[in-house]
């Protein structure tokens, strides 16, 4: 990868976290780490074999490579009274990407609907997305946060990568079964020592799979969460998420699908130098929705609702289909705790009893 | 010659640290003496000059009956008039005192303490005058001080975020330190603007920058009780620097402490 001129990045311990670091060599990846997670809560714990991918995913996702969280989008320069535009025309950084799940890949699916096949093709993710490599590893270790199953997004990785792995450790044995997804996946593994795989090594590869899929012991009603949260607009339980929500806006920071960005001005105090910069925003922040007059969102309760509706409902109508693939990160790094797979089943629960509350009118 | 804004920057109660800034701005001085003309600014110079001024920099609170008056003459003389810092803008440090008897401690702390004369209560410039913008922080950002003059000098709005540090924490690429660590932070109830300094050093906020825009800190206070925080703990973590900005006066003074 080095001599291709990629920059890989893959999973390491990074602070008390597994997240994307730069891979120089194995001995940087999490060997015989994994993490336990809940709702508002994160702990790296040590595996009892020597696994190198034995972990659910960190806080970070392609997201805070591919469409960067803050990025300068131009310099203007005053001189002798005329005024230039000085474009950013430095190359988008290659890079591959090694370690990413099911889960990722569907998320990225998703911004490139929004990012390149709407109707705005938005060329910093483009370019960055164009110039990566995905090499996938099959998830063998959800956490207590993920329902990518309920979501349809996981845990076998099923297209969007380049070459995809599984790692198989049984009894002395440490294998990796990989699946070649693109010409220049089959071009990496050429430049590689390997064998044809076996049928039992293709069987236990599918049992990393099946058991992952056991494990994940959330569920999530995603049928007709999109008229569900359309027709609870006034549901009693925006009070009740308000009522713990801190607003700060953690969950929008982690989510893989979450897009939206401010646009900053600024000059310096000579007021000849000009910068634009693009910053990842919230919706979560009062100046998210200001217009003239103020702020349209004053409440915590219609920043969570605006949030969740979107992601669950409105995304549906704009991207035709969800915003959500189920990796839990929103779970996992909301401060609160606060889980949207709880708070949709409780307008669900309630729904009926709200319909038949207010029924005629 | 273009005229050139003239700035006043004014001391009440504090430490000093916030106008120092301006005086931190090592590689932007030059541009800044060039572009502005720093008309009265005591720490800097001695050629202090009269106003008025365009622009008003006052740091400190209000805590003795001569400041309650001379922020008054200070308002009359500045056009655009910015409290800055946590004394200027929530009373900083010494508020802690409004919830004390003042003289009691005037006693105890000096030998002759028929000398001092000082107000019960140390309050933010807000609370004498109109203010027309404030900005945050023990100290402040000197880069968001540079942002709010540049600013005016352009004629446009400042960038100055309201919302919470954990926004900015989460663009510089950190790892939450609450959620992966369990530390006590209160990033989520404080406003941004200090570049998520502490908790990029694995330490949790100490809320410098005063209560973020959606003034969350009673919720916060609640779920770090709940985490296993000791309450007294979570009442100090509130009470300090910005102890009378409402929304973490009101999270403190819900656990039950007065």
């Amino acid at each position: 990868m080095d001599q291709r001129g990629y920059e890989v990045l893959g999973p390491t311990i990074h602070d008390s976290a597994i997240s994307y670091g730069p891979i120089h060599a194995i001995e940087d990846l999490p060997e015989g780490w994994t993490s336990e997670q809940g709702p508002g809560s994160y702990r790296l714990k040590r595996r009892t074999d020597g696994a190198l991918f034995g972990y659910a995913t960190g806080p970070k996702s392609l997201k805070n490579f591919l469409h960067p969280s803050e990025i300068k989008l131009f310099t203007a320069e005053r001189t002798n009274g005329t005024f230039r535009i000085l474009s950013n025309d430095g190359l988008a950084p290659r890079r591959a990407f090694l370690g990413v799940r099911a889960c990722e890949l569907a998320a990225a699916g998703v911004q490139d609907r929004v990012l390149i096949e709407d109707r705005f093709k938005d060329p910093i993710y483009s370019q960055r997305r164009a110039g990566s490599i995905v090499i996938a590893v099959n998830c063998s270790d959800p956490s207590s946060v993920c329902f990518c199953t309920s979501m349809g997004t996981g845990p076998r990785a099923k297209a969007g990568y380049d070459l995809a792995l599984t790692e198989v450790i049984d009894g002395g044995t440490h294998e990796f079964l990989v699946e070649v997804g693109s010409e220049t996946g089959a071009d990496l593994l050429a430049g590689t020592e390997y064998s044809e795989a076996s049928e039992e090594l293709r069987r236990k590869s599918d049992e990393v799979t099946a058991r992952a899929e056991r494990s994940i012991q959330r569920q999530f009603e995603n049928a007709g969460v999109a008229e569900l949260l359309k027709e609870n607009f006034d549901h009693p339980r925006w009070d009740d998420v308000a009522s713990r929500c801190l607003a700060c806006g953690n969950c929008t920071m982690v989510c893989p699908t979450c897009f939206c960005v401010t646009v900053e001005d600024m000059s310096d105090v000579t007021g000849d130098h000009a910068e634009r910069w693009r910053k990842w925003d919230s919706c979560f922040a009062l100046g998210f929705s200001y217009i003239h007059y103020g702020s349209v969102r004053l409440s915590t309760k219609s920043r969570y609702r605006q949030w969740l509706t979107h992601k669950l409902s409105y995304w549906h109508d704009q991207f035709g289909e969800s915003g959500c693939v189920g990796c839990g990160r929103c779970i996992a790094w909301c401060p609160a705790g606060i889980d949207l797979t709880e708070e949709v089943a409780a307008l669900r629960a309630a729904a009926p009893a709200e319909k038949t509350n207010g029924g005629g009118e | 010659m273009k005229h050139k804004h003239r700035i006043g920057v004014f001391k009440f109660a504090s430490c000093d640290g916030c106008q120092l800034s301006l005086l931190d701005l090592e590689d932007e001085l030059v541009a800044l003496a060039g572009a502005v003309d720093i008309a009265f600014f005591p720490e800097m110079s001695s050629n202090m000059r009269s106003g008025p001024y365009e622009i008003g920099l006052v740091e400190g609170s209000v805590t003795t009956h001569q400041d309650a008056a001379r922020i008054h003459q200070i308002r009359k003389q500045c056009q655009n008039l910015v409290a800055i810092g946590a004394c200027a803008t929530a009373g900083g440090i010494q508020a802690l005192r409004n919830w004390s008897d003042t003289q009691q401690w005037v006693n105890q702390v000096y030998a002759h303490p028929e000398y001092i004369q000082t107000l019960s209560m140390s309050t933010p410039i807000s609370g004498h005058v109109p203010v027309d913008f404030e900005l945050r922080g023990c100290p402040v950002n000197k880069y968001q001080l540079l942002e709010l003059v540049s600013a005016a000098l352009a004629g446009r709005k400042p960038n100055i975020p309201t919302y919470s540090v954990c926004v900015e924490c989460k663009r510089r690429g950190n790892i939450c330190i609450a959620v992966a660590e369990g530390v006590g932070c209160l990033g989520p109830a404080t406003q941004a603007g200090c570049g998520a300094l502490c908790p990029t050093y694995s330490r949790g906020c100490y809320g410098c920058f005063g209560p973020a825009e959606s003034a969350s800190s009673t919720i916060l206070a609640e779920l770090l009780i709940a985490q296993g925080h000791p309450s007294d703990e979570v009442v100090r973590a509130f009470r300090s620097y910005n102890a009378c900005a409402w929304p973490f006066r009101q999270a403190a003074e819900g656990k039950g402490l007065t």
